[in-house]
């Protein structure tokens, strides 16, 4: 008698478990794949899939879309993935404006939002909201590792530079929150400008003794390149987007040295990153950047949600997301209060390892860093 | 305080030294004449063919592409400067002949519209070809590095070959256009399509003809900037605009104009860029003295642009 009730309440929690295990997750990517900026869309993605393909679990689905980098088009696509293809789970927006044009209402319809990249101050603070989790960082992080540092690395005069767009004066802002130097000018460019002789001249005029750039893409590929040859020389610092595995190639000879806040590398010591780089290397015939790395941890944060709680029980779904019971690439790594990581900053350098640029961790920027909006954020 | 020395300037204020002016003029300088083989380009397709070419950046982007590639092959710049030029060319007679053809006779709206799915399908084309990732293109070895100018000024090498290149570049092509038989075609089917086809000019010729070296001179702008700048799938939509801003300011159709709206507008933004955040400076706090001067310096050459319109409707060397 007690024997068969064994079985049966075995049974019945085998049964359970299935149930639980067998509960089908689409999830919705929407990325940039085609115009500039495509090069960390496919990165972004080819991480996420890495995880997705690895793990092989037949209940996981993914819809991938293109959003051209463009805000309406990304509007349209989240549309398109809630009613029409019905996905539980959206993620994989690169860039802020789009991430904030998308999860709002993607969170307010129900559905939860794992961001791979963008995570602007809005939904950090007072715009936090359950459904909402970012795995890569608060946009200020890297912009604070590299503050943090930069007197470390010798800098005490920063002539400090970015975009005149708001995520570029949130990297401003987040550079001198923990810089300990003097800031001797601070120059707002153009988005998207191309040529920097106007601001390289302006810094050789200068006396500072060090240069903070945040200028992502092309725009960082086309400075680093003007400035090598302009001979100024004062040491360069930035967050890790100036100086990617994406771009450095472009770059060359002009990059290394250069000195990059980060929270993850390729060379991080953790068995989770040998996995990933490796993995990565042999499926794609390519480094992985950060990007790939966000998007490989990610998939594993959702592989993770999966085996704890059906998607259907949206509150269980979100507190087993919550738990982060998964081995980051970037080794610690929990959530804190808002969704948001709370990891270990590093600043990287950019080296050239036979023909191949890349970068290799020097130092510990910050350590257990939130992020500064935490207290705003009431959920 | 009365009497005393004048107080220490705030570094965010430093005043502008005549070394540093000079120093911004010549990158206005070396800004505009590269501007200036892109909107030659575009205004002579307009003045001699009356068309609005949108795919005009298309062709800087697969200059630059063309050197990159094969500068990598070949490890030699020029070789890759050389392809840029032959590419953009062979493009630009491939494109004339296949679609842009077609489009004379439409109107302004039809010319739009068929050179924008021109710019969608090179820039995907292109990335189908060489990838997202952005290309490798440096400096020659022989330019690359600073040189002191007299008076102190260390200047890169590059960018004085860029202005002494571009300046010989204009030169030859005023001494075609004002000195060949080609070149009083070019002249005549400005002033008079109709009449010189009646006079026996072969008008379809002509017209590959401006079109192929229009091309050619974006791609090779491409290429030149390329060394300095990032060579990516789209980079040549900003510039495009640029262009258009000159060969506006310039008058349409007149090569006077876009050498002198190109310089103009180099000389406009890089001042502008380079002096505003300083005069701010005196009157605010530095941090928003840079943002507002970053502000109003990228309006700078869309404020000159109306004016220039507001006075001389036509452009300044256009046919009111």
């Amino acid at each position: 008698m007690t024997f068969k009730a064994t079985l049966l309440a075995a049974g019945a929690a085998l049964a359970l478990a299935g149930s639980a295990a067998a509960d089908p997750v689409k999830v919705g990517m929407i990325t940039t794949l085609s115009g500039g900026g495509a090069s960390l869309g496919i990165d972004t993605r080819d991480g996420f899939m890495l995880a997705v393909e690895a793990a092989a679990n037949p209940d996981l689905t993914v819809v991938i879309e293109d959003d051209q980098q463009k805000p309406e088009i990304a509007v349209q696509l989240a549309d398109k993935l809630i009613q029409s293809d019905k996905v539980d789970v959206l993620t994989g927006i690169v860039w802020s404006n789009l991430a904030m044009a998308v999860v709002p209402a993607a969170t307010a319809q129900g559905k939860t939002y794992l961001s791979t990249n963008a995570a602007p101050s809005q939904l950090a603070g007072k715009g936090c909201n359950p459904g909402y989790f970012s795995v890569s960082y608060q946009n200020d992080n890297l912009h604070e590792a590299a503050g943090a540092y930069a007197a470390t690395a010798g800098i005490k005069r920063a002539f400090i530079m970015a975009p005149n767009y708001p995520a570029g004066k949130d990297s401003l802002s987040g550079f001198k929150r923990f810089y300990e130097g003097e800031v001797v000018s601070e120059v707002y460019t153009q988005l998207g400008q191309t040529d920097y002789a106007s601001e390289i001249a302006q810094i050789r005029a200068s006396d500072a003794d060090g240069v903070f750039i945040f200028l992502p893409g092309g725009m960082g590929i086309s400075f680093v390149k003007q400035y090598a040859e302009s001979g100024v020389g004062l040491p360069l610092i930035g967050p890790a987007f100036s100086f990617d595995q994406s771009i450095l190639q472009a770059m060359g000879d002009a990059a290394v040295g250069v000195l990059n806040g980060a929270n993850w590398s390729p060379d991080l010591d953790t068995a989770a990153n040998a996995t990933f780089v490796e993995g990565f290397r042999a499926a794609y015939g390519r480094l992985p950047s950060v990007y790939a790395a966000y998007g490989y941890d990610t998939a594993n944060l959702l592989l993770s949600a999966m085996a704890k709680a059906p998607v259907s029980d949206t509150e269980a779904f979100r507190a087993a997301l919550k738990e982060a019971d998964f081995a980051s690439v970037r080794g610690k790594f929990s959530f804190a209060p808002s969704n948001h990581p709370i990891q270990d900053l590093y600043v990287r350098e950019v080296v050239k390892e036979g023909d191949i640029y890349t970068n290799k961790i020097v130092g510990t920027a910050m350590t257990d860093r939130g992020n500064p909006y935490e207290d705003a954020c009431k959920m | 305080m009365a009497g005393g020395p004048a107080p220490p300037a705030p570094p965010e204020t430093r005043p502008l030294s005549a070394m540093l002016l000079i120093e911004q003029a010549l990158n206005g300088l070396q800004y505009g004449i590269m501007l200036f083989l892109m909107a030659a380009g575009l205004t002579l397709v307009f003045g001699v063919m009356g068309l609005i070419n949108l795919a005009h950046g298309s062709l800087y982007m697969l200059g630059a592409f063309a050197c990159a590639a094969v500068a990598a092959a070949t490890g030699s710049f020029w070789l890759g400067l050389a392809a840029s030029l032959a590419a953009a060319a062979a493009a630009g007679a491939l494109i004339e002949l296949s679609v842009i053809r077609r489009l004379y006779a439409r109107d302004h709206l039809d010319q739009v519209l068929a050179t924008f799915a021109l710019i969608l399908i090179l820039s995907e084309g292109t990335r189908w070809l060489f990838g997202s990732f952005p290309l490798y293109l440096d400096i020659p070895a022989a330019l690359s590095g600073p040189v002191r100018l007299p008076g102190g000024i260390d200047y890169p090498l590059y960018r004085l070959a860029l202005i002494g290149f571009g300046l010989a570049v204009a030169a030859g092509l005023f001494l075609l256009i004002g000195r060949t038989r080609l070149g009083i075609r070019i002249r005549a089917g400005e002033a008079d399509r109709e009449m010189i086809a009646a006079l026996g000019v072969d008008i379809s010729r002509l017209y590959t003809l401006v079109f192929a070296l229009g091309a050619a001179l974006a791609g090779l702008a491409g290429a030149l900037v390329g060394a300095l700048q990032s060579v990516q799938v789209g980079m040549g939509e900003p510039v495009l605009i640029l262009a258009f801003v000159v060969i506006v300011i310039g008058g349409i159709g007149s090569i006077n104009g876009a050498l002198v709206g190109a310089l103009l507008v180099g000389m406009t933004d890089t001042l502008g860029r380079a002096l505003l955040p300083v005069a701010f400076a005196t009157v605010l706090p530095p941090a928003e003295a840079g943002s507002v001067g970053a502000a109003l310096a990228s309006m700078l050459i869309y404020i000159v642009m109306a004016g220039v319109l507001v006075m001389r409707p036509g452009g300044l060397f256009g046919r009111a």
